[in-house]
């Protein structure tokens, strides 16, 4: 069997949001670039099945649409343990032209399961994984907070909206990874770091697709009124102010 | 032409997102001066899917197939796309929930119709169709355009003040064309979670943090939620010590929410912690530390110990009934 992941480059979750030229473009300066950490989570779990070997998992590739740039987070996610990665060179314009691009690349280069995270934490679009799965006609099942395999068939727990489902999918198939896919992100060993740099990182041409949204430009949010501080033995004012002034009880 | 809003109910009975999305979708339709129409899949009474129509749909759809009796997005993306083609939809408003993420995606391909994901408030404008959305956990809004003829969007739960319009739609049953080959997924041992409130479905969450000390201080978290009629949520850390269930944890790797009220105990209010409760319309802080980050999230902040304000928060909420 082999294992994809799809790896989103994100600037760390400490970062604060800054724009430039006119708020149309982020303000990359001096942000640390992270692997997005669903993405992470999903190639942990991805190393755990691999390492056994019941599961005879052949190859774990990790693969992004990004410029050159984001070789470096490619570079973390081989010292974790990936086996090789592949970057497809393009600017990543929207999950539509990224899903398409992935989805071309698969096509002549087939996996058995797919990872994507549920969401990366730039453009926070949910939609790469489910757009990935229709452009390649195969089954997607999101929300997976659980992989396993059993009897070389893929069981695949989901949260659905007040509850939890067992799914069994035929493969190729794409799942969608959020919470409890993986305990904690893995870590790279000084090893695996060594190693990394000898792993194939291929790079491939993208192809022509045509990027369905378009940013006009960011805003900030409106700061915040400062918070009303309450005296700790008059709670009793706090709940009045819910029910009379914010009108939420 | 339409604007077409896929709802979801929870054995027969709508969900009060359902509401929400057919609200939003009938003030874009009157923007674009064209029809609502609400599709429902699954066992739905007429009585029921009547509800829509008093938050403005003027027609309704309703697929009932046995096929359908489980979430299979290849299945249920293709019965939409099929809907959204006889009704002639421009926009597709999708709920920015765990079905709606799974579903949405599909059918952005199916369509070629650009998505705009977990937006909030109404376009700003339709020529060009012009969005809002947050970006960046939160800590950033763009404005986007979706340049396809048709678009999806996802709306972000309790993000929207809908309002009654009532009218009286027509009920029309349709059978989708549902061919083996789009199911490939089968689904066994569902667990659904009975008798609580569900933390994104809720108006009112309590929610603890480290500062609570050990999970065996939860009760007045839970004795206040369910005086409130509230959910329960906490901080990553705190589920990661087990002290309360993973489907609790609030915050950019966690549940992702948007309550009129987030009650904040014993919670520092980390970056990535505000990232899933922001958007909340009134954040209480209750914290020992007067200079926690999550004052300055809060609305209204108390500093104190949590094992004397919250029983004192109770008292004074059952003083209230
Ligand atoms: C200059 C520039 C302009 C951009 N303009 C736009 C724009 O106009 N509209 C817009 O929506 N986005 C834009 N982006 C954002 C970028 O294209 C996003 O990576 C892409 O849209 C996917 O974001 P998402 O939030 O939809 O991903 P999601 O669907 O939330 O991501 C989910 C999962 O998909 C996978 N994934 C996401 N991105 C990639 C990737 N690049 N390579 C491999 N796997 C990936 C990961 O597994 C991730 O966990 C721009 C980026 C740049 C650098
Ligand atoms: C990639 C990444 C993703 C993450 N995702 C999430 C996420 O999704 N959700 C999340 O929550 N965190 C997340 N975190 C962790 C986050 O950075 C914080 O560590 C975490 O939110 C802190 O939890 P806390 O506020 O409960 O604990 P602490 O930060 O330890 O805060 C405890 C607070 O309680 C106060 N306190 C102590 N005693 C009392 C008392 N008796 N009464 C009142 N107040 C008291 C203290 O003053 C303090 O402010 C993430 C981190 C990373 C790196």
């Amino acid at each position: 069997m082999k294992i994809l992941i799809c790896l989103s480059n994100v600037p760390d979750t400490t970062t604060k949001a800054k724009f430039v030229n006119d708020n149309t473009a982020f303000d990359t300066t001096g942000v640390q670039w992270i692997i997005n950490p669903w993405d992470e989570l999903a190639l942990t779990r991805a190393i755990e099945l691999k390492s056994d070997a019941a599961n005879s998992i052949e190859n774990i590739t990790v693969i992004t649409v990004g410029e050159k740039d984001v070789e470096p987070t490619m570079r973390k996610a081989l010292a974790i343990g990936a086996d090789d990665a592949v970057r497809i060179d393009a600017e990543p314009t929207d999950a539509y032209f990224v899903a398409a691009q992935i989805a071309e690349y698969l096509k002549s280069n087939p996996f058995d399961l797919i990872f994507n995270g549920i969401e990366s934490a730039d453009y926070n679009g949910s939609a790469v994984g489910g757009m990935l799965a229709e452009f390649l006609n195969i089954p997607s099942v999101s929300a997976v907070s659980a992989v396993n395999i059993e009897n070389s068939q893929v069981k695949i727990k989901r949260d659905i909206d007040g509850g939890t489902e067992e799914v069994t999918s035929e493969l190729p198939v794409v799942a969608i990874a959020q919470k409890g896919i993986a305990k904690e992100p893995m870590i790279a060993a000084m090893r695996g770091i060594m190693m990394a740099r000898k792993k194939p990182l291929n790079v491939v041409a993208p192809v022509e697709v045509e990027a369905l949204t378009g940013i006009v430009n960011f805003e900030l949010p409106q700061p915040k009124p400062p918070c009303k501080m309450i005296e700790p033995d008059n709670v009793k004012e706090l709940v009045n102010l819910l029910q009379n002034e914010a009108k939420v009880i | 032409m339409s604007v077409l809003v896929f709802t979801e109910n929870w054995d027969g009975k709508f969900k009060k997102i359902s509401f929400e999305l057919v609200s939003y979708a009938s003030k874009i339709a009157e923007m674009l001066n064209v029809q609502t129409v609400a599709l429902s899949i699954g066992d739905v009474q007429e009585d029921e899917l009547k509800k829509l129509g008093n938050y403005a749909a003027d027609k309704i759809i309703s697929v009932n197939n046995d096929k359908l009796k489980n979430l299979d997005n290849q299945a249920y993306a293709s019965v939409i796309a099929q809907v959204a083609e006889k009704e002639g939809a421009k926009v597709v408003i999708i709920a920015h929930n765990n079905t709606g993420k799974a579903l949405a995606p599909r059918l952005s391909v199916k369509l070629k119709a650009g998505l705009g994901a977990g937006v909030s408030k109404l376009p700003s404008s339709v020529e060009p169709f012009t969005i809002f959305k947050k970006v960046y956990s939160g800590k950033a809004y763009s404005n986007l355009v979706i340049k396809s003829d048709i678009k999806i969007l996802t709306l972000s739960q309790n993000s929207f003040e809908f309002e009654e319009n009532v009218k009286s739609p027509s009920i029309e049953s349709f059978e989708p064309a549902l061919s083996d080959d789009l199911f490939k997924t089968t689904v066994s041992n569902v667990q659904k979670q009975t008798g609580k409130i569900l933390l994104t479905d809720a108006e009112i969450v309590v929610s603890g943090g480290r500062g609570m000390r050990s999970g065996d201080n939860w009760s007045p978290i839970e004795e206040l939620a369910e005086l409130l009629g509230a959910a329960t949520a906490c901080s990553r850390p705190v589920s990661d010590e087990g002290w309360r269930p993973h489907e609790e944890h609030t915050g950019q790797t966690g549940k992702i929410i948007a309550p009129n009220l987030y009650i904040a105990a014993g919670i520092s209010g980390a970056i990535q912690h505000l990232a899933g409760i922001s958007s909340s319309k009134c954040i209480v802080a209750i914290n020992t530390d007067k200079d926690a980050p999550i004052f300055e999230a809060a609305d209204y902040g108390i500093i104190g110990d949590t094992a004397k304000v919250l029983p004192d928060f109770i008292q004074a909420v059952k003083e209230l009934k």
